[in-house]
């Protein structure tokens, strides 16, 4: 068997074992890992202990609905040369030479580094619709070409490429073939206990189950908008130590469900229901 | 030795591409499996990319590790398939014959099939088309339960992914991609500094700064939807609202408006049909450029009365002043497409149903698209065509 770098998860991250093994293909096979599932299953949070375990550095390319695909692998700072070419004497460089003004993206800079790194593009499908293919070769050969130099930038080391999307939006089938695909699923019970220990604790056992219990029945009432995840427990289960509330009063009422519950349509939701006697339970 | 799986995977309309497939086995032979478990991690990881094809994975593995068949009420593409076979003359089979006895015969069959078609990856034929068929379509299929005890088959016979199955054809992509064609992008709006031009032009200039402004690429398109809604629109609505949802997260268009009516529209046309938030058609028509592209969304079905008859401009109308100039439905689409002529009918009723008098004639003022991907392209391409 060859060796590779193989993730088992961290003190922090409580993976299943279908996400170690779609780590390990993609770490394994050289290819990115596009990791799909609703808000606040950590997505993101999976990149930083992928990094943290295998100890490499973390390259963080947040994506926006304007960023472009170029942005990430370079950038040419034409309007500080033409400025630095009125005023050379200011200028503190070389305008003669453009590599001066040619800055890397964090594609670029993930490219460039001397030893292989985890490379974490982040929410992929906020950009256009576009955006993927037009990443298609660059993460196909680990390579980009920049024309103003008429030099190609490869990979020193093929960087350890993990991709988050939201489940709400479709990407291209021609980049999705390119990836190894895992969908975080919700946890279900034994393991979010799991979670909540590695992140808190020294929670009191009662309050912390009385709290699952209760966080359960709200994702089961289906005509939420936002179901609430395990971020939003975890936050939720701080407020709750802190304020001293008595896992009895979770049972009977739920404090601080705002912190829980976002939308004010979900709250009335919850109102009406409780009014009418469709407990939460 | 894996083929099975490959041929299991795409009868469950997984289309593996050689690429994928090429990745799995180099990780095989590198040793990345050791077990059956391991093969389904790392099976679905490589080969699946979607959870809505999870469900379809599970019982591709199933069939193909644990001889477990497929269930074939469960299968869409077929049953689909199956009706289609129905006209093919072959043997037919008592109707009457008891659920065991079909089962019986659905293995035998089966088994059959799996000595002659090289693995079972054509696991129902034509010959055995008329008593499953049957059986399918009266919810009378026959169902194989999960078998094996490795955890593996377990998981995969627990179907926990059945929900998040998608058989729908089109989704708010493939919308995206074919409704991006009506951009028109022309040069106007805000001056821009056109770095390009001002390099050239300094340079050409011996270094002193020539700057060049040009104006940023604009979209002059407003899309106008027009949606009927409600009645026999209803089991169409979740395709009619990724319609809807394709075209407002669009980017790049000058205006997106929605406008609901039930049937045809007489004089309004409603934001909001539950809090009668409504302009009058004249209103919507006086605002309506040479830029604007209308696409009508419905079946375009309904009563003949409601759409030829004189007697009633508006048979919804509940006063006088509802009653609007006494046209009547057709009088009401033609004076839009009058107005507006860049305009094009989508219905998702499949065209076998348009020999309807109300849809024939609807659809001989609007070009009638079906509402597919196909349909939708071909209404963009009619759409840019200029009037």
């Amino acid at each position: 068997m060859s060796s590779f770098d193989r993730f088992s998860g961290s003190d922090k991250y409580i993976a299943d074992e279908q996400l170690l093994a779609s780590v390990n293909a993609a770490i394994a096979l050289e290819r990115p890992l596009l990791v799909r599932g609703e808000p606040g299953t950590g997505k993101t949070m999976l990149a930083r202990a992928v990094a943290e375990t295998l100890n490499k550095p973390l390259y963080d390319w947040h994506v926006k609905s304007t960023t472009a695909a170029k942005e990430g692998l370079y950038n040419y700072d034409v309007v500080q040369r033409l400025n630095d070419s009125r005023f050379p004497e200011d200028a503190g460089r070389d305008v003669s030479d453009i590599r001066a003004y040619i800055k890397m993206g964090v594609l670029g800079q993930a490219f460039k580094a001397e030893e292989q790194v985890v490379l974490l593009i982040d929410e992929i499908d906020k950009a256009d619709i576009e955006f993927p293919n037009d990443l298609l070769r660059e993460l196909d050969e680990m390579a980009f070409t920049i024309p103003e130099l008429d030099e190609t930038v490869t990979a020193k080391h093929r960087p350890i490429t993990i991709i988050t999307s939201n489940a709400e939006k479709e990407l291209p089938t021609a980049f999705l073939r390119r990836c190894v695909f895992h969908y975080i699923d919700f946890p279900d019970r034994a393991r979010l206990q799991r979670i909540v220990d590695a992140h808190l604790p020294d929670l009191d056992k009662e309050l912390v189950e009385a709290a699952i219990l209760r966080f359960y029945g709200l994702r089961k009432v289906e005509s939420l908008k936002k179901k609430p995840s395990t971020s939003e427990l975890l936050d939720w289960l701080v407020v709750l130590a802190r304020a001293g509330v008595h896992p009895e009063d979770i049972a009977a009422r739920m404090p601080f469900i705002g912190t829980l519950i976002k939308r004010e349509s979900d709250l009335e939701t919850l109102a009406s229901r409780s009014k009418h006697g469709f407990g939460v339970s | 030795m894996f083929d099975l799986l490959l041929f299991n995977l795409r009868t469950q309309s997984v289309r593996v591409g050689l690429g994928e497939w090429l990745a799995f086995l180099e990780g095989i032979r590198r040793g990345l499996v050791v077990d059956l478990d391991g093969l389904y991690s790392f099976g679905r990881s490589v080969l699946v990319q979607s959870e809505t094809q999870f469900d379809a994975w599970d019982l591709a593995f199933q069939a193909t590790f644990a001889g477990v068949e497929l269930e074939p009420e469960l299968n869409d593409a077929l049953l689909s398939w199956l009706a289609e076979a129905e006209e093919i003359p072959g043997e037919r089979i008592d109707l009457d014959m008891s659920f065991e006895e079909m089962r019986r015969l659905f293995h035998e069959r089966l088994k059959e099939q799996k000595e002659r078609h090289d693995g079972g990856s054509k696991w129902i034929g034509t010959g055995g088309t008329s008593p499953f068929g049957n059986s399918g379509r009266s919810n009378q299929g026959i169902r194989v339960g999960p078998g094996g005890q490795r955890s593996a088959l377990a998981v995969a016979g627990q179907r926990k992914w059945a929900n998040y199955r998608s058989d729908n054809q089109l989704d708010v992509r493939d919308f995206q991609v074919a409704l991006r064609a009506l951009r028109k992008l022309t040069k106007e709006g805000q001056l821009e500094l056109d770095i390009d031009g001002t390099i050239q032009r300094t340079a050409d200039n011996g270094g002193e700064i020539d700057l060049e402004f040009s104006r940023a690429r604009q979209n002059k398109v407003h899309l106008v939807l027009l949606l009927d809604t409600g009645g026999s629109m209803d089991p169409h609505s979740r395709l009619v609202s990724q319609l809807f949802t394709a075209a407002n997260e669009m980017k790049g268009f000058k205006s997106i408006t929605t406008w609901h009516f039930h049937n045809v529209p007489y004089g309004y046309l409603y934001k909001d049909f539950a809090n009668r938030d409504r302009r009058t058609i004249e209103d919507v028509l006086g605002e309506l450029t040479p830029h604007h592209r209308l696409v009508w969304v419905g079946d375009a079905s309904m009563a003949p009365w409601e759409l030829f008859g004189q007697h009633y401009s508006n048979p919804w109308a509940t006063s006088e002043a509802d009653s609007g100039p006494g046209l009547n439905g057709l009088g009401w689409l033609k004076r839009i497409q009058e107005q507006c002529p860049a305009s094009v009918w989508l219905n998702p009723d499949p065209e076998r149903y348009w020999a309807h008098p109300t849809v024939s004639a609807i659809g001989g003022i609007y070009p009638m698209f079906p509402l597919t991907l196909d349909g939708l392209r071909d209404a963009v391409s009619k759409l840019r065509a200029p009037v």
